[in-house]
């Protein structure tokens, strides 16, 4: 019924959770001022879908369906209390800058759709594979948004790599021009949403220039 | 979709976009010519160098929706959003600037709204908001009287320098200094005679207004636009001015003073009468406007922003359809009449 070429295809392009669904927004726009923020709520978010999605697959044959949404609940916010206290204790720069936004990831849509939609009702191996795929889809939305972004807005990208990847990734800020005036709105709240829905745009452009494509030698050879 | 608008059977057209648009450019050029004469040629390098990114931008976006390009660039009215928004920002700041401008307000307020006769908001100002916002600096940086004895060459230099660094050339506004001033605890009666006011309001800028006035007249004249816009937008801003400044004339600058410095000329006959993003039924249209003066007057006397034409007319685009909705006038025939 499933593979993993099929996940992954949904996860990552077919039925994307940032570009596609548009859940968990809230986070995609307000933390993507830079890549490595991006970045890092990406891999929070990729570790918590990972973890809650084997955990209602896990307990899945032992739930009652009238209530099963409080039971994912509880799941979620345990799995983002772990993840919150890992995060202070070893990457306490990165957690700072994140702020609010580690906590909450626990009303981030995308989570508690992939467990009703897909891991309660799954076996335990899919349910892992797609929480791997969808977390990853996310992740390189997250990534792509605040790369564009740190780029527009500061003509740089990279900015806080140390954050996440300890001392070592201190010189691994590029910069690409020295006067560069800044384009302060690609970093405000208004520049988020041009930048997202732009990315939406282009997604649904490569997907039907793809259709066509794919679509176009049928169309000739018909009857 | 072919969607065909009718055109209804009885009234006889003989007005087209581009010879609106080609009314607008003329009705601009007393005003532009006198900006030229107290300011020196900088507009005219930033007014060429907003059409020329207007018409590539509107090529290149034709070409990617596969749109006809000859009617598109044809109708003149990306020619028009560019001189708009040349006018608006300071004549000598850096090249950059008006190129990501107009491009901004051509790719994304326009077109990515669907082109012109769907956008919601008035490209020019949104391109302004957005360099305003983006780019405090260069965009506070107004030529002051010694930017008129630049040649040409000179001009081109400053502006195509990638520097904001204008030593000698700059100066305040008034409606900048007003308010610098009034932070200072300093009043009006203090101010009186000061170079920066002027005769009427403005050193320089005045006058500009009083040719964007005498554009605005002519267009209303041909019929280009209405009465009920520039009129309600004007009394509602000088109305709240004079209301203000009878209480007390120490805080409160004179309707004059409103009248004629900043861009509240400009805006009432060019801006806001914008077809597209304003209302379009008549009380729609005094309402929309009169909601556009009376926020100026807010923001420039309360608002962070010395000038705030632009911001107000964002507002009241957002605002338009829902005026319309209820300020359409009644189908003859239906609804409850009198009699």
């Amino acid at each position: 019924m499933h593979s993993a070429k099929s996940i992954f295809g949904a996860g990552l392009w077919r039925n994307n959770p940032g570009l596609v669904q548009l859940l968990g927004l809230c986070p995609l726009l307000a933390v993507t001022s830079t890549l490595v923020n991006g970045l890092g709520l990406g891999l929070a978010t990729l570790l918590t879908l990972l973890v809650s999605n084997a955990l209602v697959s896990a307990s899945r044959g032992w739930l009652r369906p009238e209530i099963r949404i409080p039971v994912f609940v509880l799941i979620i916010a345990s799995t983002v209390t772990a993840i919150e206290l890992i995060m202070n204790a070893w990457f306490y720069g990165l957690y700072k800058v994140l702020g609010i936004f580690v906590p909450l990831i626990v009303t981030n849509c995308t989570i508690v759709a992939r467990a009703e939609m897909f891991a309660s009702r799954q076996p335990l191996a899919w349910a892992i594979l797609d929480g791997l795929a969808m977390g990853i889809g996310f992740t390189l939305v997250l990534v792509v948004l605040g790369a564009v972004r740190e780029l527009l807005g500061q003509g740089t990208l990279f900015v806080g790599a140390a954050l996440l990847f300890g001392t070592t990734a201190q010189h691994w800020t590029i910069s690409f021009s020295n006067d560069y005036p800044g384009f302060l709105l690609a970093l405000l709240p208004p520049g988020a949403f041009f930048a997202f829905a732009l990315l939406v745009a282009a997604r649904n452009w490569l997907d039907n220039a793809f259709t066509e494509r794919r679509t176009a030698p049928v169309a000739d050879a018909g009857p | 979709m072919a969607f065909i608008a009718a055109l209804d059977p009885r009234v006889k057209h003989t007005r087209n976009v581009s010879s609106i648009m080609c009314d607008v450019i003329l009705a601009l050029l007393p005003g532009t010519a006198l900006y030229v004469w107290w300011f020196g040629f900088g507009v005219l390098v930033q007014i060429c160098l907003a059409i020329v990114t207007a018409l590539v931008c509107e090529a290149i976006v034709c070409g990617l929706r596969r749109k006809p390009m000859r009617q598109t660039l044809g109708d003149l009215s990306a020619i028009v959003t560019a001189w708009l928004l040349a006018l608006c920002i300071p004549s000598l700041a850096p090249w950059w600037l008006i190129v990501s401008g107009t491009a901004f307000a051509v790719v994304l307020v326009k077109h990515a709204y669907g082109g012109l006769g769907t956008n919601i908001f008035n490209p020019a100002m949104a391109g302004y908001a957005a360099l305003l916002i983006s780019f405090p600096v260069p965009m506070t940086q107004w030529p002051g009287g010694d930017a008129a004895t630049l040649d040409l060459a000179a001009c081109l230099a400053v502006i195509g320098a990638n520097t904001t660094a204008l030593d000698g050339l700059t100066a305040a506004t008034a409606l900048d200094y007003a308010k610098t001033q009034l932070l200072l605890e300093r009043g009006f009666d203090a101010m009186r005679g000061e170079p920066v006011f002027g005769t009427l309001a403005s050193n320089g800028w005045e006058w500009i207004a009083v040719g964007h006035l005498g554009g605005g007249l002519w267009l209303l004249w041909r019929g280009v636009i209405r009465w009920q816009i520039p009129a309600a937008m004007l009394a509602a801003l000088l109305l709240s001015a004079l209301l203000f400044h009878l209480l007390d004339a120490q805080r409160y600058a004179s309707p004059l003073f409103h009248l004629f410095a900043g861009a509240t000329v400009l805006g009432a006959f060019f801006i806001a009468t914008d077809p597209v993003t304003a209302a379009t039924s008549p009380r729609g249209r005094l309402v929309f406007a009169t909601g556009i003066g009376a926020l100026v007057y807010v923001i420039r006397t309360w608002g962070g922003y010395p000038d705030g034409v632009a911001f107000a007319v964002l507002v009241m685009n957002m605002a338009a359809p829902a005026i319309d909705y209820f300020a359409a006038p009644r189908v003859l025939g239906t609804g409850s009449g009198q009699s």
